[in-house]
């Protein structure tokens, strides 16, 4: 099967560069990474906040069954040009990995086929190479169980 | 110059990947690989040097002919390290597609 999201991540750098097709039209595409609500839907966090705009703050947030806080992250938006890039800085709170710097651009393909390509700086080799190392089966288990949730409305 | 050769950066090449995907099933000597690509036979034992120095093929020689197969432990080394990562993703952007295709207009 082939892979339709693709990660660069060459040994001894400090970033990785992800990228992916979807079958979206451009416009689709972004507002999927603007609009909180649809934030919400795909990435399985709570948004806070998220000021759509240069300078404006976001904060995403994830709690477990019993209430407690697992995932808290929040940054600044620094470029934001519609259906073309993003540009702002993320970071998990509570936790050593410092302040990374995303830089996400989009494509239109055709005129029902997009791309997104994003590209994470982090400070150092040792965090990004830390950062990649994290549990994610567990996040993956959470955006599933969402999905099942989200479209069941739809049936 | 002597460049730091690493799995990452082999991967990081078309060709190079396809010569992993070649020889993945069957040991087979430079000119059978060559004979699989367009590009030109040095440029092919370029990427088999490379893909050699970072220990993702092993060279073995047979007779007069050096056959190259893959080696599995550091092929493992790279998917268990990237995977899960990229599957993490891969499952967000599923997601992504699947409920954004429900603003398509109706056709």
């Amino acid at each position: 099967m082939e892979l339709k999201t693709k990660i660069h991540a060459e040994d001894g750098r400090h970033d990785i560069v992800i990228t992916r097709e979807f079958d979206l039209p451009l416009e689709l595409l972004f507002r999927a990474f603007t609009e909180p609500e649809l934030i919400e839907q795909w990435m399985g966090n709570k948004v806070l906040q998220f000021e759509a705009k240069k300078y404006g703050a976001w904060h995403f947030e994830n709690r477990d069954d019993k209430g407690n806080v697992v995932f808290d992250a929040d940054g600044v938006i620094h470029e934001f040009i519609p259906n073309r890039k993003i540009t702002r800085t993320f970071e998990m709170r509570h936790t050593p990995f410092g302040v990374q710097l995303e830089v996400s651009d989009f494509y239109q393909l055709t005129e029902d086929k997009s791309q997104v390509k994003l590209h994470v700086i982090y400070e150092t080799v040792e965090q990004r190479d830390e950062v990649l190392k994290l549990p994610f089966k567990q996040g993956i288990n959470w955006a599933h169980n969402r999905l099942e949730e989200f479209m069941s409305k739809f049936k | 110059m002597n460049l730091r050769r690493d799995v990452f950066q082999a991967i990081a090449d078309p060709t190079r990947r396809a010569i992993l995907l070649l020889v993945a099933t069957q040991s087979l000597t430079a000119g059978a690989i060559a004979s699989n690509f367009d590009t030109a036979r040095p440029t092919v034992s370029k990427h088999l040097q490379i893909l050699t120095e970072c220990e993702l093929l092993k060279q073995e020689q047979t007779g007069r002919e050096i056959y190259y197969h893959i080696n599995a432990k550091n092929m493992k080394a790279i998917a268990d390290f990237i995977e899960p990562f990229r599957r993490m993703w891969d499952d967000r952007f599923n997601k992504l597609e699947e409920i954004m295709k429900n603003y398509l207009p109706k056709k």
